[in-house]
């Protein structure tokens, strides 16, 4: 039995420990705000917080976490008002949205460990999520104004 | 673009009917508004409902769902923050045409939003005129409210909705519409989108996250060969995974097969990983079929021998063989493109409930109305046996026109008795899409001593994606054609257009800007190397090709047929030079064309016209000592027409601008044995965030209402390309004639 924490609810798992936490998120607590992008680590859609810090959740087993905190999109502010998920809005960053609960994901964990990165420091920390529209551009704009509360 | 549309299609014409659609309980009332619906009826019979708004096109990131819905919203005097938008199902008799694709849903429908918004707007105002026994035209709509001014009277929509709907509709010339300076939301680009506070917290539903009450979960073992058959596979070494509950093999269809699920076997479970540890288990074995030697460098040297002799002309001018004959210098070039795969981030799903006759699908689908259609047919249903409803589409770019995965997810539905969603992995996605094509593309030009062009010769070589629905298809057809090839706007005497025959040994399907890639590509490369061969200043040498301002109808030149207009009437959208003109020298002179660069710095210019638009980009590159490059700059010009939504037109110039730089740096689909080499994102690369585009800056050309509206979401993305490699040129002198760019300028 893994024991974790997912958005501050105590959960409990006995299937498969090779299951990737992103597939237990998605089917098995009907979670589908982390997506599934390519599996293997490569493009940050299935970014989540595991105790603070930005994982791939398709790269993480579920026998790897227990007794950790998970917070996903879903949870990561009650309102939906953090400052990246304001900035967001506020830049009209997505068009089709998809890659952008990870780019999310992992843009808060950036402002908490620096909390005022630089452009590059930005693409260093962003560089691991795709985003097929190209919403790069507005990404970058909207991290620096989350940062400096523009 | 579905068959319909493939094959000449009959003009478009803006007749409109407007009908009142709640009055025959198409659909409850579920809006602010109560219950008033209307829709627009469209030759055939095309209708458009909407409650307030609902969105009858797929989002897939252009922001239709959001511009459209506006357009009727500012028409009817609705208050934004009170519509709700709904999602239209597939139902293209009730709903009109739905298919998304071809940049053409603001063009076709801002007008007949506007008929419907204003029509709502004057149903409203009477039925509050009625109650207050006043002339209508005492009244006034206005803010989600009808005010009778002269006694103080108001009445909000809702409160008037149910009287508004039992009310005849308004015939078309009853209408009043707003002029532009009394807009609120058009044009004006300050309305997020509808779905975005949903993306931001993860509520967004795609087609990859819809979750049905006793669903399973599957995935699917196709063959890796196009063709190719089912030998065996290990049945029972699947099901021994946890968690796995069938297996089932799904029929190939022979082809051409349209959008028909390929061969397969299909591993049913209680979850998706438990799916994907079984197909792993599967160990199929396959009969690969005649496509098993196709292989990506032999079939570029076939395509490279078949540019090099005459083809089936297609558009000629002059005597462009003689011209070139004559000509005191001639330049030659050949370019080629390799397969392209969509990959959009959502890799494809679907989800159905096969029940008692009907079937229900939940999908990412560009077109729902042709997928309602092939999923009947498929399932040997009727087709009002079967719905299809639209979640949001995590990109599309055309992949998601083809309903492969819908259809699949169907079968299995009735072969377990359960919902079924169909995941594909991006493996999946990258080895079973349907491909743009390849092509080799070979320019011969003859200039006088004066460096005058005289004389253009163009051979397109590209399997079509025809083949893909019909045998025997080796030949562009008219919309790839008229992608660039034959629509080409410049002042040359001799011109002569070959497309010699090209087979197809993939699923050949468009992909974002379709044919407009490979035909800008050489045609915008090839000028620079002209420009250069003549030392000339490309803008200067470009903005003498284009000539003077005028309109060129390729429609009176030798061997068109059937010349195709993305759909639209010639008269509406010719072929104008002068805006084509106009784009250059904008985009030019916001980059700074001629500016000093620093060393290893170079600007691009490129320009192309598709989906009616006309666009000019400038990219800055700069190249260091070991060939890697960064863009530190784009500058793009756009005209198309009248803008309903200007931040969401700058947010498509942005993307297609790493659109572009990826199918330029790493664009790459290539085939050995009959497969495809690449799976994922580690060889099917796509720029990301730390080499993206420093700034794209976006310079729109002002359109009042009086100059038609064109396409958005394609047809910036075939100038990045050019732009990109003859900046390359400029800073390292390094011609760039095969994508993609990958290591070619490693030293």
């Amino acid at each position: 039995m893994i024991s974790l924490q997912v958005n501050g609810q105590q959960r409990s798992y006995d299937g498969d420990p090779s299951m990737p936490l992103l597939w237990y998120l998605r089917d098995e607590l009907a979670m589908p705000g982390t997506k599934f992008g390519c599996g293997v680590g490569l493009c940050g859609a299935c970014t989540v917080h595991v105790d603070g810090g930005a994982v791939r959740s398709c790269q993480t087993q579920m026998s790897e976490i227990q007794g950790h905190k998970i917070t996903t999109i879903e949870g990561l502010d009650a309102e939906g008002n953090h400052p990246i998920q304001k900035a967001w809005r506020q830049a009209g960053v997505p068009q089709c949205g998809y890659c952008q609960a990870g780019q999310i994901m992992n843009a808060a964990a950036l402002l908490d460990s620096n909390k005022n990165p630089s452009e590059t420091q930005i693409a260093e920390a962003m560089a691991g999520n795709i985003c097929r529209c190209g919403c790069y551009q507005r990404i970058t704009a909207a991290i620096k104004a989350a940062a400096t509360g523009a | 673009m579905t068959m319909t549309k493939m094959i000449p299609t009959p003009k478009f014409e803006p007749k409109f009917e407007i009908e009142n659609v709640s009055r025959r309980r198409f659909i409850q009332g579920v809006t602010a508004v109560g219950g008033l619906v209307l829709a627009v009826r469209m030759l055939p019979s095309a209708a458009y409902a909407y409650e307030t708004g609902a969105g009858h096109r797929a989002e897939m990131g252009t922001g239709s769902r959001t511009t459209l819905p506006l357009v009727v919203a500012d028409e009817m005097e609705a208050d934004w923050s009170r519509v709700r938008v709904v999602q239209a199902p597939g139902d293209e008799k009730k709903y009109g045409n739905q298919d998304t694709d071809g940049s053409r849903s603001t063009r076709h429908f801002i007008q007949p939003m506007r008929q419907c918004g204003a029509a709502c707007r004057l149903m409203l105002a009477t039925a509050a005129a009625k109650r207050w026994n006043v002339p209508v035209g005492e009244v006034e709509a206005m803010n989600h409210e009808v005010i009778h001014k002269a006694s103080g009277k108001k009445l909000g929509y809702g409160e008037l909705a149910a009287d508004a709907a039992a009310l005849p509709t308004p015939a078309i010339d009853k209408l009043t519409l707003k002029t532009e300076a009394a807009f609120r939301y058009i044009g004006k680009g300050t309305t997020p989108t509808v779905d975005v506070y949903n993306v931001t917290v993860g509520k967004a539903t795609y087609g990859q996250d819809v979750i049905i009450p006793g669903m399973k979960f599957a995935v699917v073992a196709r063959t890796p060969v196009l063709g190719g058959k089912l030998v065996s596979y290990d049945e029972a070494a699947a099901m021994k995974v946890a968690g796995v509950e069938k297996v089932i093999k799904i029929d190939g269809t022979p082809m051409p097969a349209k959008f028909a699920p390929l061969e397969g076997v299909a591993v049913v479970a209680k979850n998706t990983w438990a799916a994907m540890k079984g197909r792993e288990a599967l160990k199929p074995v396959w009969d690969d079929g005649p496509h098993k030697s196709y292989d990506s460098a032999a079939f570029r040297k076939e395509m490279s021998a078949a540019a090099a002799k005459s083809g089936t002309p297609v558009r000629s001018e002059g005597d462009a063989d003689k011209a070139l004959g004559t000509a005191a210098k001639v330049v030659t070039a050949e370019y080629y493109l390799p397969h392209l795969a969509h990959a959009t981030m959502e890799p494809p799903a679907a989800t159905a409930n096969y029940a008692n006759g009907k079937l229900e699908v939940w999908a990412p689908v560009q077109s729902p109305g042709g997928t309602r259609d092939d999923l009947a047919a498929k399932m040997k249903m009727k087709v009002e046996d079967v719905t299809v409803n639209v979640t949001l589409l995590g990109g599309g770019f055309g992949r998601k026109s083809k309903c492969d995965f819908a259809q699949e997810a169907a079968i299995l539905s009735k072969a377990v008795g359960a919902p079924v969603k169909v995941v594909w992995t991006r493996e999946d996605d990258i080895q079973h899409g349907f491909y743009h094509t390849v092509s080799v593309e070979r320019i011969d030009a003859g200039m006088d001593a004066a460096g005058k062009v005289t004389a253009w010769r163009h051979r397109s070589v590209a399997p079509t994606i025809l083949s893909t629905f019909a045998p025997g298809q080796t030949h562009e057809f008219p919309v790839e054609l008229g992608m660039g090839l034959i629509d080409n706007p410049f002042d040359i005497p001799n011109m002569r257009m070959e497309n010699p025959a090209a087979e197809s040994h993939t699923r050949i399907g468009w992909y974002r800007s379709v044919s407009n890639i490979p035909h800008a590509f050489a045609i915008q490369s090839f000028v620079a190397e002209m420009a250069h061969a003549a030392g000339k200043d490309h803008r200067e040498f470009l903005l003498t090709l284009i000539g003077k301002d005028r309109i060129v109808d390729p429609r009176k030149s030798v061997n068109v047929k059937d010349y195709w207009n993305y759909g639209d009437p010639w008269e509406t959208y010719p072929i104008d030079t002068a805006r084509l003109r106009r784009v250059v020298e904008i985009a030019t002179k916001e980059a700074g064309w001629g500016r000093t660069m620093p060393a290893g710095h170079g600007l691009g210019l490129a320009v192309h016209r598709s989906f009616l638009s006309y666009i000019a980009t400038v990219v800055e590159v700069a190249v260091d000592a070991k060939g890697n490059l960064t863009v530190p700059r784009v500058d793009t010009a756009i005209d198309a027409g009248y803008i309903a939504n200007p931040d969401r037109v700058r947010s498509q110039m942005e993307g297609a601008a790493v659109f572009g730089m990826s199918l330029a740096k790493y664009g790459e689909i290539s085939f050995k044995n009959g497969r495809v080499e690449q799976s994922n994102f580690h060889d099917y690369k796509m720029v990301r965030i730390d080499e993206t585009p420093a700034v794209t800056h976006v310079h729109i050309v002002p359109a009042d209402l009086s100059v038609p509206s064109s396409g958005v979401g394609e047809p910036a993305v075939p100038p990045f390309a050019p732009a990109l490699c003859n900046a390359i040129f400029a800073a390292t002198g390094k011609r760039i004639r095969n994508l993609p760019i990958a290591d070619q300028l490693s030293t």
